[in-house]
């Protein structure tokens, strides 16, 4: 326990070297009243608004009655005041339930899988030798290029094979290949410093060992990176589940919410309602995991060159 | 984490690290590949990876190279070996040329806002000011979005009657515009949600970037006399030139893939002014069930993302070398 304690701080320095965690009170002076200031500080908050006035119309929208949100009578509020009809109307449907809980346990699914075999897979390429390395290593990377979009068809094809067209496993199975993340596990593996794994291998711990309690505990961090990533692009996918799940109650969250719409398009308060529904756990995630997900950014980022 | 940026191997750039343990391994060779224990953990460790990377990418990769040259059906039908029939048709194609195109206009129009405008809320957020989570939530959060959510609420934003683009259309006298029903401002309005929706990436990649510089340099800058401009000129923004590179790149190739929100903006309605490479692909297999047709456009596609890499890596490595 004290051993974890105690590496984490450098851990912390390994991954994120340069990566201020809180760029506030970086450079002294600048929180000075001035003119240069004021003006930044005009120009920040005008671009904020910008950015959140989208999403808070549609959030403004969901609390309105379809009539008010059809006419755009009444502005933010509609004439007949804020009420929440649009959402028990999609929330007693069923459906919008049904797709949150396949988002969510697929998406943890694919999460997991990915970052448990990328971390084994990145932890070979960067510790042990063995023949062949460079080659597989090499074609690892070099996959990095290949654009998902290009293999639906084949995948669909090889679906169609396995049977798994229509299938939960169907849309897992192919969105858990990441080479990318083992690039990036695998540079921060080769930045571990290997004297920690030399004194446990010393004292008679195999390799697997040495994996489970040394390095994933010191890699905490970035793994938790490359996992917030994984998830929120999981949760978000729609090509593949779109092509991949035709079953009504097998449907993800987006690919569920792009059929409601073809149906109901013109049910504005219910479609904004649905949109703002399927924001939510994202935000949440958000607020929860900011720093995680702004050192990600950078990592998964910049690691994917 | 390296920002070996300029290692002008595309991808390929292995940290320092890396090399030492191969060099390394160079001159031990015996002692560590013939040590079959350890080849042997290797492939346990590797093996779940291997499994999926051959069964979910190489395969398929493979596969739909194969597949290109045959008249393959998604109903079964077909299957025949046509030679390169698919490919001769799909040169032929206006409407591939055509996707190509719109697919080339959107990386255009997307790729300048979504580099210009993340530089400049990074340079701002980057002074410090307060605020701080609350402009990183608002220009970040539309990120996080899923591309069905973003596409309903800018579909309400252009809408012709009650959206609010129309609204500021109005306030100042002009008429208002179908935005989406209008094929010469569809793409534009597609290009702005885009814009969006993605830019919180970039700017977090540029705020990034700006904590890297040592602070050292502007301390001593500020000795000298230099004022806010000129440190910006002098220090910031040459500092940024390999970061921009790498941005441009990513966002190139992701603009390159433009789908879902073309597709979901327009209602799945196939524009021809919007009409993407993707969405080409996705309507020739899945709308046409032609399979062997949309794989030859898919090599097609993947053909000019390579031919992309292959001219930025010898772009990367001319400026290197002139360096």
């Amino acid at each position: 326990m004290s051993a974890a304690t105690a590496s984490s701080t450098a851990t912390r320095a390994v991954v994120a070297p340069g990566v201020a965690p809180d760029p506030r009170g970086r450079k002294p002076g600048q929180h000075r009243f001035s003119a240069i200031n004021v003006i930044a500080f005009i120009a920040l908050a005008l671009m904020a608004i910008g950015w959140l006035l989208p999403f808070l119309w549609a959030v403004a929208t969901a609390f309105k009655t379809e009539t008010d949100a059809a006419s755009g009578a009444g502005g933010w509020v509609g004439e007949s005041g804020p009420t929440t009809e649009a959402f028990t109307s999609i929330l007693s449907q069923g459906n919008v339930w049904i797709w949150a809980g396949n988002s969510l346990w697929t998406s943890v699914v694919i999460t997991l899988l990915t970052v448990a075999i990328s971390a084994v897979a990145a932890y070979a390429f960067s510790r042990l030798e063995f023949r062949g390395k460079k080659l597989l290593y090499g074609a690892v990377i070099a996959s990095i290029v290949i654009p998902p979009q290009v293999l639906i068809i084949p995948l669909f094809y090889e679906m169609l094979a396995f049977n798994l067209v229509d299938t939960p496993w169907g849309l897992i199975l192919p969105q858990v290949v990441a080479p990318a993340m083992v690039f990036i596990l695998k540079k921060f593996f080769d930045q571990v410093p290997i004297e920690l794994e030399d004194a446990a291998r010393v004292d008679g711990a195999g390799r697997f060992r040495v994996f489970w309690s040394i390095v994933l505990p010191l890699s905490r961090p970035i793994l938790g990176a490359v996992a917030i990533f994984v998830f929120i692009g999981a949760w978000n996918n729609f090509l593949w589940p779109f092509l991949i799940i035709n079953d009504t109650t097998l449907m993800t969250l987006p690919v569920g919410l792009q059929t409601v719409i073809s149906a109901y398009g013109v049910q504005y308060a219910q479609v904004m309602a649905q949109a703002v529904l399927a924001s939510v756990p994202l935000i949440i995630v958000f607020l929860v995991f900011q720093k995680q997900i702004v050192r990600g950014v950078a990592t998964t980022g910049f690691g994917g060159q | 984490m390296t920002l070996d940026t300029g290692s002008g191997r595309a991808g390929l750039a292995d940290t320092a690290a890396t090399r030492t343990i191969v060099t390394g391994d160079r001159t031990g060779r015996h002692r560590h590949v013939g040590d079959r224990g350890e080849q042997r953990i290797a492939w346990t460790f590797l093996a779940p990876f291997l499994a999926a990377f051959l069964l979910f990418l190489v395969w398929p990769l493979l596969h739909g190279l194969y597949l290109s040259f045959t008249d393959q059906s998604l109903t079964g039908a077909g299957g025949s070996f046509i030679g390169i029939a698919n490919y001769v048709e799909a040169l032929g194609d206006p409407v591939m040329w055509q996707s190509l195109g719109n697919t080339a206009w959107f990386t255009v129009l997307s790729t300048v806002p979504l580099v210009v405008i993340a530089l400049v809320m990074a340079l701002l957020v980057q002074r410090g000011l307060p605020g701080q989570w609350l402009w990183r939530l608002s220009f970040f959060m539309p990120y996080l979005l899923a591309s069905t959510v973003i596409s309903q609420i800018w579909v309400w934003i252009f809408n012709p009657q009650i959206g609010a683009a129309n609204g500021i259309l109005e306030a100042f006298g002009l008429e208002p515009i179908a935005w989406l029903q209008n094929p010469d401002t569809n793409m534009l309005a597609i290009v702005v949600a885009t814009v969006w929706w993605t830019i919180g990436f970039n700017f977090l990649l540029y705020l990034a970037a700006l904590q890297n510089i040592p602070e050292t340099q502007y301390e001593a800058a500020s000795i000298d006399g230099a004022g806010e401009w000129r440190k910006l000129f002098s220090i910031t923004i040459p500092q940024l030139g390999q970061v921009t590179v790498l941005i441009v790149i990513l966002q190139v190739l992701a603009s390159l893939k433009l789908f879902d929100q073309a597709y979901q903006m327009l209602g799945g309605i196939a524009s021809e002014t919007t009409r993407s490479i993707v969405q080409y692909i996705y309507e020739s297999g899945f709308v046409g069930y032609r399979f062997g047709y949309s794989a030859a456009i898919s090599y097609v596609f993947f053909a000019v993302i390579v031919l992309i890499g292959v001219v930025q890596a010898l772009a990367t490595r001319r400026r290197k070398e002139h360096s």
